[in-house]
C-alpha cells in the first residue's frame, strides 16, 4: 500500500488547516504526524479517511485517486481518539460489523482470530461500557484490523489511556505493526509516542510540514527552532541573537560557521555540561526526577535547563559553569514583506 | 433527601390516589362529610356510568389522535434535529430560538384562524382536525430534547460507521437509531401526552360527540343540575392509566445512559 498525497489544503471559512501538503507514505511505513494542537494534523488524517474533502490537491491510495471517494470506499481502517465503539453491540458484533457490511465470508473466524491477536476473546459477549479504558482501545483496534484494510489511520488513540497502559499499548502497537506488516499514518502531539513508534515523523506547524524525517534525523538534525523545540523533552534551550564574523553573540555567546544575521542558537538540556565556562549561571530552581534533575539556570539574564544525572550536589544559589557539546544555529529568516 | 424525594412523591401522587380512591365510591360515600380515603363500600358503578357515556369512544379518539400526532411530530422533528446537531449551519441558535418561538404564541391567538382554516378544508368535526395543530405545537418540544440528544452522540460513531464501509441508511437503522432510541422515545412520549391531554383545540375542532377526544370529553359529562364525581374519577383513572402504562413500559429505554461506554468522556 502507498499513499500519496498531493498539494492538499483544506480551509475551514477563513482559516487554512491544511496548507498545501505533499506526503508519501510507503509500504510497511509507521509515519507519524507529530504536531501542537491545531497544526492541522487530525485533519489531515480526516482527509485521507474522507471524512472532510479536500478544498484542493489530490490523494491517492496505490495509485487509485481516492479524493473524492466516499471513505468506506477507500479501504481504510481508523482508530479514534474516543474509540467510537457501537455503544449497543456486544464486542463480538462491533468487530463483526466492518465484515458485514463488506459481506465479507467467513466473518466468525476473521473475529475469532483477531480476538485471540488482541487477547479480548473472553470480552466478546460484553457492551462497551461493561470494558476498561484500555479493553475499549483493544476493541477499537480490533476493529480496525479485522478487515485487513491496505492502511491505519490512528487518531491520538492513547490520549485518553493513563501513564501505565500508554506504554504498554505502545508497545502492542509496534507489534502489531510488525506483525501485520501494516502501513499505518498515525496522529499524535505526544513526541515520545512518535519517538518510539514511528518509522518516520511527519512534523506538521500550521498546516505545512516543518520537517520529516527519521526520530533520529528528527532530534539530531531540526531545520528549525519549531522542529527543535518540539522534539525533545524538556525543550531545547533558545537563545536570540546575531551572528557576526563567525561568533554568535547574545545573551550567550559561542564560536559558529555562520553567515552574519539575527539567528537563534538552540541547545538542548542533554547538551550541557558542567564546567568552568564559558557560559556560567546560578541555579534558580532543581526538579528532581529520580534518574534524572533539571537544572533551571539563569545565565546572561536568560532561562537554560540543564540535565543532569543523579549523582553531584546541586542547590539553589549555587553557581555553576557550563559548557555546550554540540549547539544547533537558526538563523532566522526575516518575515515577508507583503 | 431521600425525606425531600418522599414530600415530592407524596404530593404528585396524592392526587391520583384520591380520585383513585373516589372512582370506586358509590354516590353516597363520595358526598359523604368528613370524606373517607378508603371506599367502604367499592363499587364499579362509576366506571359503568363512564362507559355509558362514551368514555372508550372517547379514549380511541384521543389514542387515533394522539398516535398520528407522534408518528408525524417525531420524524419530522428528528430530521430537523439531526440537522441542526451535526451540520454546521450558521445562526444554529437562532434557528432553536425561532423553533422555541414558534411554540409561544397562546393557543386563543391560533384559535380563531385554525378553525377558519380546517374549516375551509372540510376538516373541523373529524378526528384530523387536532392533528396538524398538536403536530405544529409539539415539534419545537420535540425538535429541543432531539437535538440535545443527538449533540451528545458523538460523530465519530457514524464516522467510524462510514470508514466501516455502511451506507446512509444502516448507519441510520443500524448505528444511529438504537443510540439515539432513549431520546426519540423520551420526545415520543412526551408528545404522545400532550396530545392525549390537550384541550383547549379539541374543544374548539371537535363538537361531536362521536369525533370528541377525552379531555373535552369528559367535561361534558356534568349535567345541568348533577355533578357524577364517581364517573368523573373513574373517567379520569381511566384517562390516566394508559400513560402510567406506556411510562412504565418504556421507563427503560427513557432512562439514557445507552451511549456510555461507546467514547471516553
Amino acid at each position: 500500500m502507498r499513499l500519496a498525497i498531493e498539494n492538499a489544503r483544506k480551509t475551514f471559512g477563513r482559516t487554512v488547516a491544511v496548507d498545501d501538503v505533499n506526503l508519501n507514505v510507503a509500504p510497511g511505513e509507521f509515519c507519524v504526524l507529530l504536531g501542537p494542537s491545531g497544526c492541522g494534523k487530525s485533519t489531515l488524517l480526516r482527509l485521507v479517511a474522507g471524512l472532510e474533502e479536500t478544498s484542493s490537491g489530490s490523494i491517492r491510495i496505490d495509485g487509485e485517486d481516492v479524493t473524492h471517494k466516499e471513505p468506506g470506499d477507500r479501504d481504510v481502517a481508523m482508530v479514534f481518539q474516543n474509540y467510537a465503539l457501537y455503544p449497543h453491540m456486544t464486542v463480538r458484533k462491533n468487530l463483526a460489523f466492518p465484515l458485514e457490511t463488506r459481506k465479507v465470508p467467513e466473518a466468525e473466524n476473521r473475529v475469532r482470530e483477531t480476538a485471540e491477536l488482541l487477547q479480548i476473546t473472553d470480552l466478546l459477549d460484553r457492551l462497551p461500557r461493561e470494558l476498561s479504558g484500555g479493553q475499549r482501545q483493544r476493541v477499537a483496534i480490533g476493529r480496525a484490523i479485522v478487515r485487513r484494510p491496505k492502511l491505519f489511520l490512528f487518531d491520538e488513540p492513547l490520549s485518553n489511556l493513563d501513564a501505565q497502559l500508554r506504554g504498554d499499548m505502545r508497545a502492542e502497537l509496534a507489534m502489531l505493526h510488525r506483525r501485520l506488516e501494516a502501513t499505518i499514518l498515525y496522529v499524535t502531539h505526544d513526541q515520545i509516542e512518535a519517538m518510539t513508534l514511528a518509522t518516520r515523523i511527519v512534523l506538521l506547524n500550521r498546516g505545512r510540514i516543518e520537517q520529516e524525517g527519521t526520530p533520529e534525523e528528527m532530534y539530531r538534525h531540526p531545520r528549525t527552532l519549531f522542529a527543535g523545540r518540539f522534539i525533545g523533552s524538556p525543550p531545547m534551550n533558545a537563545v536570540a541573537g546575531e551572528v557576526k564574523g563567525g561568533r554568535f553573540e547574545g545573551p550567550l555567546t559561542w564560536p559558529v560557521k555562520a553567515a552574519d544575521g539575527p539567528a537563534t542558537l538552540g541547545v538542548r538540556p542533554e547538551d550541557l555540561q558542567i564546567t568552568d565556562g564559558p557560559w556560567r549561571g546560578v541555579i534558580d530552581r532543581v526538579e528532581y526526577l529520580g534518574a534524572e534533575r533539571y537544572l533551571h539556570i539563569n545565565a546572561g539574564g536568560i532561562q537554560i535547563v540543564v540535565r543532569v544525572g543523579p549523582r553531584g550536589a546541586f542547590r539553589k544559589g549555587d553557581e555553576i559553569g557550563l559548557s555546550p557539546e554540540r549547539v544547533h544555529l537558526f538563523p532566522k529568516t526575516e518575515p515577508k514583506v507583503v | 433527601m431521600k425525606g425531600a424525594a418522599a414530600v415530592i412523591v407524596l404530593c404528585s401522587v396524592a392526587p391520583f390516589l384520591w380520585f383513585g380512591m373516589a372512582s370506586l365510591k358509590g354516590p353516597q360515600e363520595i358526598a359523604q362529610r368528613p370524606p373517607t380515603l378508603v371506599p367502604r363500600h367499592p363499587t364499579l358503578e362509576g366506571y359503568r356510568g363512564a362507559a355509558e357515556k362514551g368514555i372508550f369512544g372517547w379514549m380511541a379518539n384521543s389514542l387515533i389522535v394522539a398516535a398520528a400526532t407522534t408518528l408525524l411530530t417525531i420524524p419530522l422533528a428528528a430530521g430537523a434535529a439531526y440537522a441542526l446537531s451535526r451540520t454546521r449551519i450558521r445562526g444554529r441558535r437562532l434557528w432553536l430560538g425561532f423553533v422555541l418561538a414558534a411554540s409561544m404564541f397562546p393557543q386563543i391567538t391560533l384559535a380563531h384562524t385554525l378553525y377558519g382554516m380546517l374549516q375551509a378544508v372540510g376538516l373541523v368535526n373529524t378526528r384530523a382536525a387536532p392533528i396538524a395543530p398538536y403536530v405544529s405545537l409539539t415539534l419545537p418540544l420535540a425538535i429541543w430534547i432531539l437535538a440535545s440528544f443527538f449533540r451528545e452522540i458523538p460523530a465519530e460513531i457514524e464516522e467510524a460507521a462510514r470508514i466501516d464501509g455502511a451506507g446512509p441508511l444502516r448507519i441510520l437503522i443500524r448505528v444511529f437509531l438504537p443510540v439515539a432510541a432513549p431520546g426519540v422515545f423520551t420526545a415520543a412520549i412526551l408528545t404522545f401526552i400532550y396530545a392525549w391531554n390537550e384541550f383547549f383545540f379539541a374543544l374548539v375542532l371537535l363538537t361531536r360527540d362521536d369525533v370528541r377526544t377525552l379531555p373535552p370529553g369528559i367535561a361534558t359529562m356534568p349535567g345541568q343540575y348533577t355533578f357524577p364525581w364517581g364517573e368523573i374519577a373513574a373517567a379520569c383513572v381511566l384517562a390516566t392509566a394508559p400513560l402510567l402504562a406506556a411510562v412504565a413500559l418504556l421507563q427503560r429505554r427513557i432512562v439514557s445512559g445507552l451511549t456510555s461506554g461507546a467514547v471516553k468522556r
